[in-house]
């Protein structure tokens, strides 16, 4: 069986959902096999949640380099992991999380490794051939690498994880980091992720648009979604007027969600907020404006203000759960 | 090259995101499906590289591969004050996928010399997001992606990027590649006088001949669409006028669903 390899996405000495989805995958296809890049210990944190997920071998490129520099030493390190596995004959692909780093490894690894890249992959079959989620769901595309080693970023959430325990088997692999490519990290800064559902994955969101008219009174979208143990969104014009902050958008050049249930308050509907929202299960809007676009692919639409709809359903929710 | 920072600038031409896009039975886009214009965020890329021009001196260039009316693209960004343009255009070029894009990009840019390459993060047709880093590659520069905030002091780079739940702080040695994240600056409008002096400015198209490049064009690509299918439209369900009992409603709708 040819081996699949597998990029661990991994913060503070914990996996990332994603790897195991990623794992899942590739089992799929052939033998799982993570690489673990990080500083020196990182791998023995993270060997037994791993080999757990599906991991039959585990390639430890551990340096102080890796955590001190941006996206290449990742790369060089999945270089080494290819060789390491035996080389294009014994590897059958190289699957990354769709994230901006995950991109820009995989957009480097392609170049070294003379392959094709496909981006943003929902799933993918037992021969590799990928599915694509085109123009906001718009259309179902499928795209198979046809030069080199497969190069695949996943998105997060799309694949279900399903764990068979693997051996976990660790062998570890050297590589070096050229500084004259090198992109320095000085600080990094991250959100702690507080006790709200995770937006890309999230079963429920309710977002908030420009018609919510202040970041204060964004609290009746966040009182919302905490009535329905839901993640909070928001579209461009309310991000752009400081309503709420970036990593929040929803839509084309915000993220992608498809919950089970998404609650759009005081959003129009632009063809770029749907991009991002429009494959959702069930759809509810609450718009004063009874011709708003979003009307159009709502299942449940109210016509009315925000300030009555929401608060009187955030309190039936809240009775309802009793 | 004049002295101070020349930068070349990465512009795509798409289709409007504001009308509906079609991809074509084989997979590729249907590039007559809407009006084309610059994607909007190559236009934040120039209005970036106008900035630190503004800032350390030196020339902008814009740079495109597209059909022929990508021109309208070039001169869209020539007349926001971009000093010259390089389009790359040729019929064999129809059809590449990113891995291509990024060898006949690269090549265009060597031809044009440079302190710093900047372009979009994602285009927003395509969306693969991967060109920057492939050019980063293949040009043996540093990037720096998604970059929210750039500036430059002598030959060092120092940015926001744009990471999972957050940001980082990063420096990187010029030459370097950026590309820029939506929020990192509003483009400018250009005036009448701009729109006019474009229309004298340089634009020097090239052609896959010109720049050596072999196995291009869709037969060739290294990834390649299998099948493609549109989606039926979502339909609209009930539609109610708030009475004072509508929360009350989505709530018996959601009951019903089993969404709560
Ligand atoms: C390249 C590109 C990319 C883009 N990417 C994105 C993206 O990722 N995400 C995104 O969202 N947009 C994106 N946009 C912007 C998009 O075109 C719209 O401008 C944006 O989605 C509008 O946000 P909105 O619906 O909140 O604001 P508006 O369109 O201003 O709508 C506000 C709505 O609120 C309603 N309203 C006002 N007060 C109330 C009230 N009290 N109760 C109920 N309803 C009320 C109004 O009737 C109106 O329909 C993009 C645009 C471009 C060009
Ligand atoms: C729906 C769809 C899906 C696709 N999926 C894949 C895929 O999975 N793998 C694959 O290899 N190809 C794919 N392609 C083809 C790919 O879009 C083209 O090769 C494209 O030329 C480059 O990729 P991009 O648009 O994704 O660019 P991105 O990497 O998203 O673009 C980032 C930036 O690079 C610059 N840039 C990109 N292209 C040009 C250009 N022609 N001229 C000037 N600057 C440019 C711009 O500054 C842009 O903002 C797909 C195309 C479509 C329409």
């Amino acid at each position: 069986m040819p081996t699949v390899l597998v990029l661990a996405e991994h913060a503070d000495g914990a996996l990332r959902p994603v790897t195991g989805e990623l794992l899942t995958a590739a089992r799929r296809v052939g033998t799982p096999a993570a690489v673990v890049v990080g500083a020196p210990g990182a791998a023995a944190a993270l060997a037994g949640e791993l080999a757990a997920a599906g991991a039959e071998k585990i390639f430890v490129a551990e340096s102080p380099d890796a955590d001190s520099y941006a996206v290449t030493p990742q790369v060089a390190a999945l270089q080494a992991a290819v060789e390491a596995a035996g080389g294009a004959g014994e590897v059958a692909a190289v699957l990354l999380p769709n994230t901006v780093d995950g991109r820009d490894i995989a957009g480097r690894l392609a170049i070294r490794l003379d392959s094709g890249v496909i981006a943003d992959a929902v799933d993918l079959d037992e021969s590799v051939v990928a599915t694509l989620s085109v123009f906001g769901g718009s259309y179902v595309v499928t795209s198979q690498v046809t030069q080199g080693i497969p190069v695949i970023t996943v998105r997060a959430g799309a694949v279900t994880a399903e764990p068979v325990a693997g051996a976990g088997e660790q062998v570890p692999v050297q590589f070096t980091v050229d500084p004259a490519t090198a992109t320095t990290v000085t600080a990094v800064h991250t959100e702690p992720a507080g006790d709200r559902p995770d937006l890309a994955a999230a079963q429920t969101v309710v977002s908030g648009g420009r018609g919510v008219g202040s970041a204060d009174k964004f609290s009746v979208v966040e009182q919302l979604a905490d009535a329905l143990g839901a993640a909070v969104g928001a579209s461009r014009a309310a991000v752009d007027s400081g309503y709420y902050p970036h990593q929040f958008q929803v839509g084309q050049t915000g993220t992608t969600v498809s919950p089970q249930l998404y609650i759009a308050l005081g959003i129009s509907g632009a063809i770029q907020h749907r991009a991002g929202m429009q494959t959702s299960k069930s759809i509810v809007a609450v718009n004063k404006d009874p011709d708003a676009p979003i009307f159009e692919i709502a299942d449940f639409g109210v016509v009315g203000d925000l300030f009555d709809v929401a608060p009187q359903l955030t309190q039936e929710v809240s009775s309802r759960k009793g | 090259m004049k002295p101070g920072m020349n930068i070349a600038v990465l512009v795509k031409q798409v289709p409007d995101t504001y009308a509906e896009r079609r991809l074509k039975d084989d997979g590729t886009l249907d590039r007559d499906a809407g009006e084309a214009v610059i994607d909007e965020i190559d236009s934040r890329g120039v209005e970036v590289a106008l900035q630190l021009a503004e800032q350390h001196g030196g020339e902008v260039t814009v740079v495109t591969m597209g059909p022929q009316r990508a021109t309208e693209a070039l001169r869209k960004a020539l007349a926001m004050g971009a000093d010259k343009a390089v389009h790359l255009v040729d019929d064999a070029l129809a059809g590449s996928d990113a891995w291509q894009t990024s060898a006949a990009l690269a090549a265009a840019l060597r031809t044009v010399g440079f302190d710093l390459v900047i372009t979009g993060n994602e285009a927003s047709d395509g969306m693969t997001g991967t060109v920057p880093a492939m050019l980063a590659e293949r040009l043996g520069l540093p990037q720096v992606t998604s970059a929210r905030k750039v500036t430059v002091d002598g030959t060092t780079l120092s940015a926001e990027k744009l990471i999972d739940g957050g940001y980082a702080e990063v420096t990187a040695p010029l030459p370097a590649l950026v590309s820029v994240s939506e929020k990192i600056a509003d483009p400018r409008y250009p005036n009448f006088k701009g729109i006019m002096a474009a229309k004298k400015k340089p634009v020097q198209t090239l052609s896959a001949a010109d720049l050596g490049l072999s196995n291009t064009g869709g037969a060739n690509a290294a990834s390649r669409v299998v099948s493609s299918a549109p989606k039926p439209p979502r339909e609209a369900g009930q539609k109610i006028t708030d009475d004072g009992t509508a929360g009350a409603k989505v709530a018996e709708f959601l009951a019903t669903e089993r969404l709560i």
